[in-house]
């Protein structure tokens, strides 16, 4: 028997394809005591990694002048649903090189309609 | 009865039900038979040997030399391709033939795992025991992960026995403590237990239940 065949209900089927330089909205659920709300953590994905339920994925976003990454494990049930808002057309898999980046050249430029 | 044999199939991410992440390590537990059952009167302990991984294809028990087919027949089991003791208080009380799987078990249950851990080789004193490397520079030369000095001078003259040399490392028994069982799955004898456990994939692996 297969280790990823035994825990697959835990893969959610609703999170859209994506990958490094696309620009994303996470929307989290945050839990404060009893209270449950919707935080939104928009911005670029850096890499896509790791496969079955222990995929994760990680997003870059400047906020208020400083880099700020946050990595997801893309089947949390903390994340209500992700959603894709630019394709990015890049040639790396992994965008490290995006980190280096400000202002200007910190653009990337949009995939092609259906080529994506 | 708190004991069983499992099989470990491999590690895998698991979201508890507060949304956590775990790591997890799956095992196939059982299930097993208990094939004999020793007593303080006859064997001046007490224990249960139970077996794992049934022999038997087609109504036939197949490659069990004749010692071992006599011990299963004496039971009145299938042969088994394992055969482990547990000695627990108790234990001389159990009835040869009992059934032991994953219901005996609950979500939430510490237990502890027992496994032969990966051989590693010939290994030098540094990974094996964990010494330090030598210096670099400052003059260093033709030996920078050796052991250094290993004893002292005209007494004793020797090297004490049990002195931390380079040697075969791994395959050792190893017991991991005070474990979380995370998840079972009864009808496919499943158990998802919280983080690693020692050994290789489809190692044999002996689970038994913390006391309380």
């Amino acid at each position: 028997m297969d280790v990823n065949t035994l825990n697959r209900e835990q893969i959610k089927a609703d999170r859209p394809d994506f990958h490094a330089g696309d620009t994303l909205d996470v929307y989290l659920k945050i839990v404060e005591g009893n209270k449950e709300r919707i935080q939104v953590f928009s911005g670029v994905v850096i890499q896509v990694k790791g496969t079955g339920v222990g995929k994760s994925f990680t997003v870059r976003k400047i906020s208020n002048g400083i880099g700020v990454e946050k990595i997801f494990p893309l089947n949390s049930p903390f994340i209500d649903k992700i959603v894709r808002v630019k394709e990015g057309k890049v040639r790396q898999a992994r965008i490290y090189y995006f980190r280096e980046r400000r202002g200007k050249s910190a653009r990337i430029a949009e995939a092609k309609k259906g080529k994506a | 009865m708190d004991v069983i044999l499992g099989k470990k199939l491999g590690m895998a991410s698991f979201f508890g039900p507060a949304g956590r992440e775990f790591p997890v390590t799956i095992v196939e537990a059982g299930p097993c038979k208990v094939v004999q059952v020793k007593t303080i009167e006859k064997d001046k302990y007490e224990a249960i040997q139970i077996g794992f991984i049934s022999k038997r294809f087609k109504d036939k028990d197949v490659k069990v030399n004749k010692p071992l087919s006599g011990h299963f027949k004496k039971a009145g089991t299938e042969a088994f391709r394992f055969l482990k003791e547990f000695r627990f208080e108790g234990a001389g009380k159990t009835e040869v033939g009992t059934e032991i799987n994953v219901s005996n078990f609950n979500e939430g249950d510490n237990i502890h795992v027992t496994g032969i851990s990966k051989g590693k080789g010939f290994q030098g004193t540094v990974k094996r025991w964990g010494m330090r490397l030598q210096g670099r520079s400052h003059g260093t030369h033709e030996s920078k992960r050796g052991p250094g000095s290993i004893g002292q001078c005209t007494w004793p003259s020797r090297v004490w026995k049990g002195k931390r040399m380079a040697g075969r490392m791994g395959s050792d028994q190893v017991t991991i403590k005070d474990v979380e069982i995370l998840k079972i799955i009864p009808e496919k004898n499943i158990i998802f237990i919280k983080g690693s456990l020692p050994g290789a994939k489809n190692g044999i692996l002996k689970i038994r239940k913390m006391e309380a």
